[in-house]
């Protein structure tokens, strides 16, 4: 391997592991205080009662829902995407997959907390495990939080795997360049890693075997959270359209997420090397296809309600069009199609800063949407007189700032143990190894007509080389 | 012999006065949550009464329709508890166990009715009112979701008797609180297995039909009125 290349690149991703900063200190406690505000608040609602809390009749599912929907969103940023990329061999994946994957597994135990903080009794929330007890009572299977349940924790699991599996090597090389309790630490997590011909193979093999696994994981967990609302016979919930569209919107709002992490990471850990704006653009483009299926489907489920012109659902669909809700449904299609479309669309403002801008538009309209699905629709039920409103309480408000602010902790505490571009991929993607990627992508090259190629003098005719 | 218990409401008798409701909040232990709370939507009442207006004023006409929980027996808040706290019981009751509650609110998006009502906080009675409690009705805790029984233990009490004196049950002799408080008898109930019984005689009026009948949750409940009811436009 060629030395003079991979030493710089491990010398680089590693220093953020042992040189801190004290912006880094002031970033951790900023995010502690906040999370710890959300865990007081969380203890004062189990305290004094749901109550504290905005939902009421008939709105009885409020901000915790639209976060939860919110944050599993966000989790298909990573696994997801990073597994297509590795399936298909896109060289350029290499600095990206694991600041996605991070995304996932921390918006995941981030969103898998909402179902327990929404609890009227969250202490008995272990009644949704299937585990053998006295009274001989299993969850209900034809219950949509019970598949709820096992989707999340399927995905968890899948996704922590897939995170740690091609985490390994990188924390081999880790323990050995340090010394004291790192290197029992991160000999610890490297499993005996000696980086033999037997081991990378297996690794290899693993990694693919667990991308091929993890996209119909991805697919379905999303499709089983948008089930929760579909099932129920509630105006404009019970739609056929919602599996594939909050799995659209899941990965809009997940692409969205990592543009922003790579940004942040690329700025405070010094890293406009690895993460050049090549990637945000590929990925800027990646939204871009996302971001025009999100408005078909938006279009697709507003015009067949529309067209159908069923009395309740016209409630639903008119409040939301131009009724109270109708500021956050334009914010929401200036949010999550003109902006970034505009943005995305046009290769000159495709860069960092563009893709920033479009993502953080993403973000702020997908969170709206998920509202907009589900507090219209509960406040507008069949019968009008139950038809009802919801606010927001502090404690919602301040339980949903914590959770923001532990995607922060979580993701800068992850960066700070592991490095957060995989060392090894990196180097792996090297034009001197000649993987199969590289490969291809040599041959591309080689088939380009220019003028080097195909000199004027070899007999071509005019016009034909550019 | 199985029992179904069902109930006809008659619109052309119910006069709006809400002594159902007040009778359903004595026999059920049903907390007061005061005006603040009431003003947030934590109101709590197992049947209210619906008043819809119509034509501008001085000539306006107002339609009453009591709401209770129409104990469907394809119900759609049974299916989606995950903890089977929602079920339905021997009886063809949407039964509500509140001890295996956990507080996940699906059931009462699920219903269209809008007639399951959550504990947001531990229950309160103002006083005297604490002095009144129903002994044979259980109270629940902050976190649980309750709705209509159809006076549960008013029925467990009436078969115990029966069986202990070994004779069927009488139609008319068994009543919830709610009809058994309607001054102008609008609420109807009984066994609907009964052929011989006045509500399984009233379900199939010609004046009857059941709310929401088209979201296929084939309610227990039957309206009966002889003026067309025009659902009111809904936005």
């Amino acid at each position: 391997m060629n030395r003079t290349l991979t030493k710089p690149i491990a010398d680089d991703l590693i220093r953020p592991l042992f040189q801190t900063s004290i912006w880094f200190y002031a970033i951790v406690f900023a995010a502690a205080t906040v999370v710890a505000c959300g865990a007081a608040a969380w203890g004062y609602q189990i305290w004094f009662g749901i109550g504290v809390a905005g939902i009421r009749w008939p709105v009885f599912w409020g901000f915790y829902l639209v976060n939860f929907v919110f944050w599993i969103g966000i989790s298909h940023a990573g696994t997801l995407i990073s597994a297509i990329l590795r399936l298909v061999n896109a060289g350029w994946r290499r600095p990206v997959t694991r600041c996605a994957e991070a995304i996932t597994v921390f918006a995941l135990m981030i969103g898998a907390m909402f179902p327990i903080i929404h609890l009227g009794r969250p202490w008995l929330a272990f009644w949704l495990f299937p585990y053998p007890n006295a009274r001989e009572i299993w969850p209900n299977f034809r219950s949509p939080l019970a598949w709820d349940f096992f989707a999340i924790n399927t995905y968890l699991t899948g996704s922590v795997l897939f995170l740690f599996l091609p985490m390994i090597p990188d924390f081999a090389l880790v323990r050995d360049r340090s010394t004291g309790w790192r290197r029992t630490v991160y000999g610890f997590l490297a499993f005996g890693w000696r980086g033999t011909t037997k081991q990378w193979n297996r690794l290899e093999s693993a990694m693919q075997i667990m991308a091929v696994a993890i996209l119909p994981v991805a697919v379905s967990v999303h499709t089983i959270v948008a089930f929760d609302f579909s099932m129920a016979a509630v105006p404009m919930w019970h739609s056929t359209i919602f599996g594939p569209y909050f799995v659209a919107g899941a990965i809009f709002s997940g692409i969205a997420a990592l543009i922003i992490a790579m940004a942040v990471l690329r700025k405070t850990l010094g890293l406009e090397k690895y993460l050049l704006p090549l990637h945000f653009d590929n990925l800027g483009k990646l939204m871009l296809l996302m971001c025009i299926l999100w408005a078909y489907f938006v279009f697709a489920e507003r015009l067949t309600v529309w067209y159908g012109n069923e009395p309740s659902e016209m409630a639903v669909f008119w409040a939301t069009q131009r009724g109270a809700y109708a500021p956050f449904y334009w914010t929401m299609v200036v949010c999550n199609f003109v902006i970034p479309f505009i943005i995305l669309a046009n290769p000159r403002t495709r860069t960092i800063l563009g893709c920033v801008i479009a993502s953080f538009g993403v973000l702020i309209g997908m969170w709206l949407e998920r509202f907009l699905i589900i507090v219209p629709s509960l406040a507008h039920k069949q019968l009008p007189y139950s038809w009802g409103s919801y606010e927001p309480r502090p404690t919602e408000i301040v339980i949903m700032a914590a959770t923001f602010a532990g995607m922060v902790l979580l993701y800068a505490l992850f960066s700070k143990f592991v490095p957060i571009i995989a060392i090894w991929e990196l180097k792996a993607g090297l034009p001197s190894r000649l993987d199969p990627a590289s490969q291809t992508e040599a041959s591309l090259l080689a088939t380009r007509l220019d003028t080097e190629s195909f000199p004027p003098e070899s007999g071509m005719p005019k016009g034909a080389h550019r | 012999m199985a029992y179904r218990w069902g109930m006809a409401v008659d619109l052309d008798k119910c006069t709006g006065c809400e002594a159902c409701v007040t009778a359903c909040h004595a026999e059920n232990n049903i907390p007061t949550v005061g005006a603040g709370q009431a003003a947030r939507g934590r109101a709590m009442h197992w049947i209210r009464v619906e008043r819809y207006y119509e034509g501008n004023f001085p000539d306006v006409r107002v339609k009453f329709r009591p709401v209770l929980c129409q104990q469907c027996d394809n119900a759609p808040c049974e299916a989606v508890c995950p903890t089977y706290a929602a079920h339905q019981n021997e009886d063809g009751l949407n039964a509500q166990v509140y001890n295996r509650c956990i507080g996940t609110r699906y059931c009462a998006n699920a219903c269209s009715y809008n007639v399951r009502f959550f504990n947001f906080f531990n229950p309160e009675w103002p006083k005297p009112l604490h002095l009144q409690l129903n002994p044979d009705v259980s109270i629940r805790e902050v976190g649980v979701m309750e709705k209509c029984t159809f006076c549960v233990q008013r029925i467990k009490a009436a078969k115990t008797v029966a069986k202990a004196e070994d004779r069927p049950l009488v139609d008319g002799a068994l009543q919830p609180a709610c009809a058994q408080a309607c001054p102008t008898t609008a609420l109807i109930f009984g066994d609907l297995n009964d052929p011989t019984s006045r509500v399984a005689r009233l379900s199939h009026s010609p004046r009857g039909s059941k709310l929401l009948e088209d979201l296929g949750a084939e309610p227990k409940i039957t309206y009966l009125y002889k003026q067309p009811w025009h659902e009111p436009d809904a936005y």
